[in-house]
């Protein structure tokens, strides 16, 4: 029998390179790919067209209305029964890419607003269209003012990837759950996950931080 | 270039702008009603009148900020759009090519250098190259005393530098038609000067220029042309000397003296 702080450091390894090969994978392609998403969607949202902006803003709601476990099991458990088998990594990548979709495209829509219509109508006179504009002058402006609240976005996304657990995905959460099953030391293993979660969102929070002060750099202080 | 004499009415040939019975109502507001103005090539008109006259909407249409409800623009005799029918993307964008707008607030790019903000519409509208738009930007930077502020951030800048940077960045552009709306409205009153007298330099350089402006005595030594406004009509138009000096229309007379004695 293995003695406490032997099972600690003998887990360790194993539970880390769970957040390296599956934690960390599965959330930063899913925020690319919900980012994108979620320019599009408040791109819609924004859109003069009443259709437009309408199948948008059902997007959001649905989304923000219902649980993220939920739209897990709907794609990894659901499909199936309409023919679509997918393995449990796309699957848990589609969910959270849709999911993050509908959250951060609020935070987009809301920074893309906050740059003043001045800026639009600069970029006009130096004769650009709406589609140059908004590349060239508006998103590195709205990049800015959603670093914060995308950070926030990012760093639930990393903790809200143990739910792919659930639908069998290897990563930091499961790793876990199977060493304590087997050595019935659950404080243990369950705090030690923890830790490691605690321990990323630690180097994600500091590397927002580097991240803001960057886009700082053309504004008064 | 400052005539004493008005000059003589001069053809269409060489008009840069023509504008017809401009009309434009925002919602039930009718902000302009029937606007007929002429721009000529290398005359300066100043469009004064009191707020809500509708001088700077007349503005915003021919930079084609605000699309009119109805009326037509000529632009150099080689293009004109009739606003009466529904007007294209691509005729906005005609419009906007051949005039370039200096704003009240400046509006410069905050997360663009002085350098950066100058040859954004250059190089990446128009397609000219990179070097040829820098050499152009400083040599246009220089001439208004900020060479050496190319690669500082607008928010470095006072008012009245960024003010001068925004009229270097329509400068760029090339366009036919300078247009100003209020420059010199938001600068502190000692900053003034410095912007209006590189206004007063481009007119003395023959450009065409339409300037939106509450100082009188700016417009009355740089424009060749005063068009009063008010209500969304053009109450008089004509040399300053007549339009400031010696106004036919008691709404004019009213205006000139609530301007001129504000106590």
């Amino acid at each position: 029998m293995e003695s406490n702080g032997d099972l600690f450091w003998s887990s360790l390894g194993p539970i880390v390179l769970g957040g390296i090969t599956g934690t960390i994978p599965l959330a930063v392609v899913s925020f690319i790919l919900g980012l994108t998403i979620a320019l599009g969607i408040a791109l819609m949202r924004l859109s003069k067209v009443r259709v437009v902006s309408a199948i948008a803003r059902f997007y959001i709601s649905v989304i923000r209305g219902t649980p993220l476990l939920v739209q897990l099991f709907v794609i990894f458990y659901g499909l199936p029964s309409i023919g679509v088998v997918l393995p449990a990594w796309p699957c848990a990548v589609i969910a959270f890419s849709l999911n993050v979709g509908g959250y951060a495209a609020e935070v987009i829509r809301a920074a893309i607003l906050s740059v003043p219509r001045g800026q639009w109508e600069a970029g006009y006179t130096v004769g650009m269209s709406s589609a140059t504009t908004l590349r060239r002058i508006i998103l590195p402006q709205a990049a800015r003012v959603s670093v914060p609240p995308l950070s926030n976005t990012f760093i639930s996304l990393v903790k809200d990837t143990s739910l792919a657990s659930l639908i069998t995905v290897t990563e930091l959460f499961r790793v876990a759950q199977e060493v304590a099953a087997f050595s019935q030391e659950f404080m243990l293993l369950y705090l030690e996950a923890a830790a490691v979660y605690w321990i990323i969102c630690l180097v994600l929070s500091t590397a927002q931080g580097r991240i803001e002060q960057r886009l700082d750099r053309y504004v008064a202080h | 270039m400052s005539p004493t004499e008005p000059r003589p009415a001069a053809g269409t040939a060489d008009a840069v702008l023509t504008l017809r019975n401009l009309h434009k109502s925002f919602g039930d507001t009718e902000v302009l009603k029937s606007i007929d103005l002429t721009v000529r090539r290398g005359t300066v008109v100043a469009l004064i009148g009191p707020s809500g006259s509708g001088k700077t909407t007349v503005l915003r249409c021919l930079n084609g900020l605000e699309v009119p409800d109805g009326g037509s623009v000529d632009v150099a005799g080689e293009l004109r759009i009739d606003f009466s029918k529904p007007v294209g993307k691509r005729e906005r964008a005609a419009l906007r090519d051949r005039s370039a707008m200096v704003f009240q607030h400046y509006n410069l790019f905050p997360h663009m250098t002085v350098l950066e903000n100058v040859i954004e519409g250059p190089v990446q509208v128009q397609r000219r190259p990179r070097a040829e738009a820098i050499a152009d930007a400083e040599q246009l930077l220089e001439r208004v005393g900020l060479r050496e502020k190319r690669d500082a951030y607008p928010f470095e800048l006072s008012g009245g530098q960024q003010q001068r940077v925004g009229i270097v960045r329509a400068l760029a552009l090339r366009p036919q038609l300078l247009l100003f709306d209020e420059p010199t409205s938001a600068l502190d009153p000692e900053l003034v000067g410095d912007v209006l007298s590189v206004i007063k330099e481009l007119a003395e350089e023959d450009w065409t220029m339409v300037i939106v402006t509450h100082e009188l005595e700016f417009a009355r030594q740089v424009a060749d042309e005063v068009v009063f406004m008010a209500d969304g009509v053009v109450v008089e138009h004509g040399h300053p000397s007549q339009v400031l000096k010696r106004p036919q229309h008691e709404r004019t007379r009213q205006f000139l003296h609530r301007l001129l004695n504000p106590f």
